[in-house]
């Protein structure tokens, strides 16, 4: 770790007072979230039978979470899918050989890049059904986030294809190849290899804004457990609400650290078996990892 | 055009507060990613972690679900916050601090380990060090980085519009509901809304990157 440069090993004396700040830190976030419970306690959010309803089938609740959590992952698959091949194929197009179709994919990838993904989301489902299009909640979800992430991973393709060493380009013309072959043959499958790290985490990006899914009615996890909700506050009252968050905020929580640590290691594997020249820096830029996000700004 | 100046009140306002939305939890995000970043690499362990749990943890929540907790969860614990405003400030800057901090650790692993060094033999503490020779180089290095950050803030303003905030968003979707006719020029005004704040801090960036930047 690099950070041991920023000090010297700590004495005794140190040590000592570490210890009891630690001690001290652990005793004030204990009381922080002791007193966290206790207000749950004292507001009856921790009475068992209040939980118990989201692992019983009789209640429909399970099934109900289940059932958002596929639509979550549905909107995800399509969406990743949609992206990865529109955003190979705008990657290609930024790296042609001709002006006209350089520049306008350019153009098209910059725009995608700066609008909120939220305002695409919501112009498919407003404007695009006024022209004729049918449209419904999920329709516009995996299109939002096709048209946002084919951009953020069209950048990404063209900086792979980038990144392959020259020579390989120069020797497979050498030996013949058209274009085609060589972007088919020879660069795409090395770029992919190497940026094959950057794109799983940019999919788990695209996991992680399914959940806009929520704002514009989609019935994704979130809003399963708002309309659970409602359900229920209908004939309980207000009281199944603080369970059903939790629960969709922590499947949401889990799902995610699962695939982030299957980016991990993707990229590991990656890592091992590439060659010395291979990556050493393909960590995600932190605005794509904001989601919802990637600036204007690039590379120098 | 009409119905631009129709709606200009609304559309300004809008405008103002998503702006201010972006700047206060901007500025929010940027003091806590800094003491998360200072907590992550310092000499004791339990800072380090915490740290650690905290980005791993915001990294891997939606943004949404963030928002959600903060509007809907922390209620049951008697905590509210004073207005949705204020709500959303919270979400945003707990949500981008995760991400500064991680910005501003691979800023000052950066700085090249002989600053340290020199800045410990000299007899300046940990704190010292941080604070006087090593941060103000880290900060140079990653003037890039944390203005994508900032840009990719500014764009995640626009989902506190599902948390009942009068934001660019919400007032497109408002004013979509009322002028079914012009939903294009209803939809170019927001986005250009958004774009008069991205595109000269775009610019604003490169010309602070191109003054700061460290030959090295």
């Amino acid at each position: 770790m690099s950070s041991s440069v920023l000090f010297d090993l700590p004495g005794p004396r140190a040590r000592r007072r570490q210890r009891i700040g630690t001690v001290v830190g652990a005793l004030v976030i204990a009381a922080l979230v002791g007193l966290a419970l206790s207000r749950l306690y004292v507001n009856g959010q921790l009475e068992p039978d209040r939980w118990a309803v989201l692992f019983d089938p009789a209640s429909g609740v399970p099934q109900a979470l289940w059932e958002g959590l596929l639509n979550t992952l549905s909107v995800a698959a399509v969406g990743m899918v949609l992206a990865t091949v529109f955003g190979a194929l705008l990657a290609v197009g930024r790296l042609s050989d001709h002006r006209w179709v350089r520049v306008p994919v350019g153009l098209v990838i910059e725009f995608f890049r700066a609008v909120p993904l939220l305002i695409l989301i919501l112009f498919c489902l407003l404007f695009l059904p006024t022209v004729g299009v049918p449209m419904s909640a999920f329709r516009a979800l995996v299109l939002g986030l096709t048209l946002y992430n084919m951009a953020v991973l069209a950048e990404i393709f063209r900086a792979g294809i980038l990144s392959v060493d020259r020579g390989q380009q120069e020797a497979a013309f050498a030996l013949g190849m058209r274009k085609t072959q060589v972007m088919t043959l020879v660069l795409l499958p090395q770029a992919v290899r190497r940026m094959l790290p950057v794109l799983v985490a940019q999919l788990v990006v695209l996991l992680k804004d399914s959940s806009l899914g929520f704002i514009v009615a989609y019935f994704e996890l979130l809003r399963t457990a708002r309309s659970l909700v409602e359900f229920f506050n209908f004939s309980f009252g207000n009281r199944y609400t603080f369970q059903l968050y939790v629960a969709a905020g922590l499947i949401y929580i889990v799902v995610n650290v699962l695939l982030s640590t299957l980016a991990k290691y993707v990229e590991k594997r990656t890592r091992r078996s590439a060659k010395a020249a291979a990556v050493d820096e393909v960590e995600l830029p932190a605005d794509v990892q904001m989601g919802g996000g990637g600036g204007t700004v690039t590379k120098a | 055009m009409q119905f631009l100046s129709d709606n200009s009140d609304l559309l300004w306002s809008a405008f103002l507060t998503t702006l201010s939305l972006a700047v206060v939890s901007g500025v929010c995000a940027l003091v806590l990613g800094t003491v998360l970043a200072g907590m992550r690499v310092s000499p004791v362990p339990p800072l380090r972690g915490l740290a650690t749990f905290y980005v791993e943890v915001f990294r891997n929540t939606p943004l949404t679900v963030v928002f959600f907790f903060l509007a809907f969860g922390i209620v049951e614990i008697d905590l509210q916050f004073p207005s949705r405003f204020i709500t959303a400030v919270a979400a945003l800057s707990l949500y981008t601090a995760a991400f500064v901090c991680e910005a501003l650790r691979s800023g000052i692993n950066a700085v090249p380990p002989g600053q340290a060094e020199a800045a410990r033999a000299l007899g300046l503490t940990f704190g010292q060090a941080l604070r006087q020779v090593v941060l103000p180089q880290a900060f140079r290095t990653v003037v890039p980085p944390l203005g994508n950050v900032w840009i990719a803030l500014a764009k995640n303003t626009s989902i506190a519009a599902g948390f009942a905030v009068t934001e660019l968003t919400a007032s497109l979707q408002r004013l979509a509901n009322v002028n079914a006719d012009q939903l294009l020029a209803v939809f170019a005004a927001v986005v250009a809304g958004y774009l008069v704040i991205t595109l000269p801090s775009a610019w604003l960036i490169r010309v602070i990157e191109n003054r700061v930047a460290i030959v090295r």
